[in-house]
């Protein structure tokens, strides 16, 4: 793995971690760092691993049977694997996932909902929970109808509000696993601004299959690879770097749509 | 062709289904219409069922279920909760429980009337009551309400169970806002069909409640229900079958409101804002 960025303390740091189900190896020995503020992609072919290495940062592989994280996970120079308290991690990091999945409440209610559960004062919720969908350009859209079913809006407008969910927690890092992929071309260019727009608020770790995406969004890309039947990290670099003068030969197939 | 085929097959298995339901329905009006009347639900029974209506067995009847639910819907969406919240589905204590259950269901009924006998009305002491009739009847049950509870709270949708985590919610909070209310239908579907079962029971009850025909004055006495007298007018009682059929449409009656009820219930919106 090749690293040529030159940035302050990292926000995120993953050494050598590897994750395995029983005894399938999904990723083995993956480093990369995240500046505070950045937007990494990791990119690759699927089942190299990727989503694996980022449900280990939050620590939602804890809760999959048979599974193991090696390595060390830092977040804000703080060990995660040795954090106690989950609630606490996962306030710090947020997630979002590829298939919109709100809550069956009412559009507000998915923002009060998880503010209640962390004991937000009461007082505070509601203007929390606004801003959260003024960040993800939603207010206009919903605001005359908060009260009504989040399941009624599109699949653009749910991932929007999953990520206000997320959001509404205030976390340092965003983990978002292929945000766009379940969403058709408008609705996802649509939540592609609003990921361009979080950039510089948030630490942003973003897993996706779209190059193009990942080279519109990205200050720095991690290239993951299968090597065998076990994942790997090949490159993880600055955004122009990886695609316009890749460090590894895999990277330049790749990126040059001739491998993967 | 093949479509009309499937169009074809689909009225004939209706017909197959709705035929029998009709001609039943029929035959218990024709018997019971004679005896059927507002007074037939205010009036007590006299002369061992043959006079006189069902109101003190509508009491013991609404007792028993009551109390039957009352134990079994707690205890069994408990047991539910455990088995999907804490059990992979595919985890060898999950599939061992399961099966158990499944066995249990399938128990017959006069076995639990066997050991409701034994155990709540001798060993404990409550006799022909209707307490020991409630809490025989609830275990019979709670099997079916145990599973069917158990599947629907498992069919609630992975992806909120990843937000969940993501999201580090409580876990009390997680089954009261979102597990329960999504698995509420299905969680309904089997409390409507235990309340069915235990309503149709007969053998668990005779053993347990007893058939006095008077009204309970309290849980520790006997008391008959609705499908205890059908079964006794029907059988032991000369000239009881108009009775018997008039009973059996009230049963059905109560059957049907049940099922109403509890889909108006479900209509209503299953959350409320938290602000």
């Amino acid at each position: 793995m090749s690293e040529q960025r030159t940035h302050r303390a990292p926000s995120l740091v993953l050494e050598s971690v590897s994750v395995t189900y029983g005894e399938q190896v999904a990723i083995r020995d993956a480093s990369l760092q995240v500046q505070p503020g950045e937007l990494m992609a990791l990119v690759g072919p699927s089942g190299c691993g990727k989503s694996s290495l980022l449900g280990s940062i939050n620590r939602m592989s804890d809760g999959v049977s048979g599974c193991r994280v090696g390595g060390r996970i830092w977040l804000e120079g703080e060990d995660v694997r040795q954090r106690h308290d989950l609630t606490v991690l996962r306030r710090q990091v947020g997630m979002v996932f590829q298939q919109p999945n709100p809550f069956p409440l009412s559009i507000i209610d998915n923002l009060l909902f998880p503010l209640a559960e962390h004991r937000v004062p009461r007082g505070q919720r509601r203007a929390r929970a606004e801003q959260a969908l003024r960040d993800v350009g939603l207010w206009e859209e919903v605001k005359e109808r908060l009260s009504q079913p989040a399941l009624g809006l599109s699949g653009g407008q749910q991932q929007r509000l999953c990520i206000a969910r997320a959001l509404v927690l205030e976390p340092q890092v965003l983990l978002l696993d292929e945000p766009c992929s379940a969403l058709d071309p408008v609705s996802s260019r649509v939540v592609e601004a609003l990921i361009r727009s979080l950039k510089g608020r948030y630490t942003i770790l973003m897993v996706t299959h779209n190059l193009a995406q990942a080279r519109r969004l990205a200050d720095s890309v991690t290239v993951c690879w299968l090597e065998g039947q076990c994942g790997c990290v090949v490159e993880s670099n600055g955004c122009e770097q990886v695609f316009e003068n890749p460090a590894h030969p895999i990277t330049a197939a790749y990126c040059a749509g001739e491998a993967g | 062709m093949a479509d009309r085929v499937a169009w074809l097959a689909g009225w004939v298995l209706l017909a197959l289904v709705m035929v029998p339901v009709a001609l039943m329905v029929t035959a218990l009006w024709q018997q019971s219409a004679d005896v059927l009347s507002v007074g037939f639900l205010l009036e007590d029974p006299g002369r061992a069922g043959r006079s006189g209506g069902i109101a003190a067995l509508l009491i013991s009847t609404g007792w028993i279920l009551a109390l039957c639910l009352l134990v079994a819907v707690p205890v069994g969406l408990g047991c539910a909760l455990y088995l999907s919240e804490s059990l992979p589905a595919d985890s060898r204590r999950a599939q061992w429980l399961g099966g158990v259950l499944d066995m249990l269901a399938a128990v017959p009924s006069i076995v639990y009337g066997l050991f409701g006998y034994q155990f709540f009305a001798i060993t404990l002491g409550l006799g022909f009551s209707i307490l020991s009739g409630a809490l025989a009847l609830s275990l019979m049950v709670l099997p079916l309400m145990i599973r069917s509870a158990e599947q629907a709270m498992r069919a609630v949708p992975m992806g909120y169970r990843q937000a969940r985590d993501a999201l580090a919610l409580s876990r009390w909070g997680w089954v009261r806002r979102i597990l329960l209310p999504c698995a509420a239908p299905g969680i309904a579907v089997g409390i409507i069909l235990s309340a069915g079962r235990a309503l149709a029971e007969t053998a668990v009850l005779l053993f347990t409640a007893g058939y006095v025909l008077r009204r309970p004055d309290s849980l520790f006495d006997s008391g008959r229900t609705l499908s205890v007298h059908i079964y006794d007018l029907a059988m032991n009682v000369p000239g009881g079958m108009p009775r018997a059929a008039a009973t059996a449409v009230v049963l059905v009656a109560l059957l049907v409101l049940l099922n109403l009820l509890v889909r108006r219930v479900l209509r209503q919106p299953m959350t409320e804002a938290l602000v």
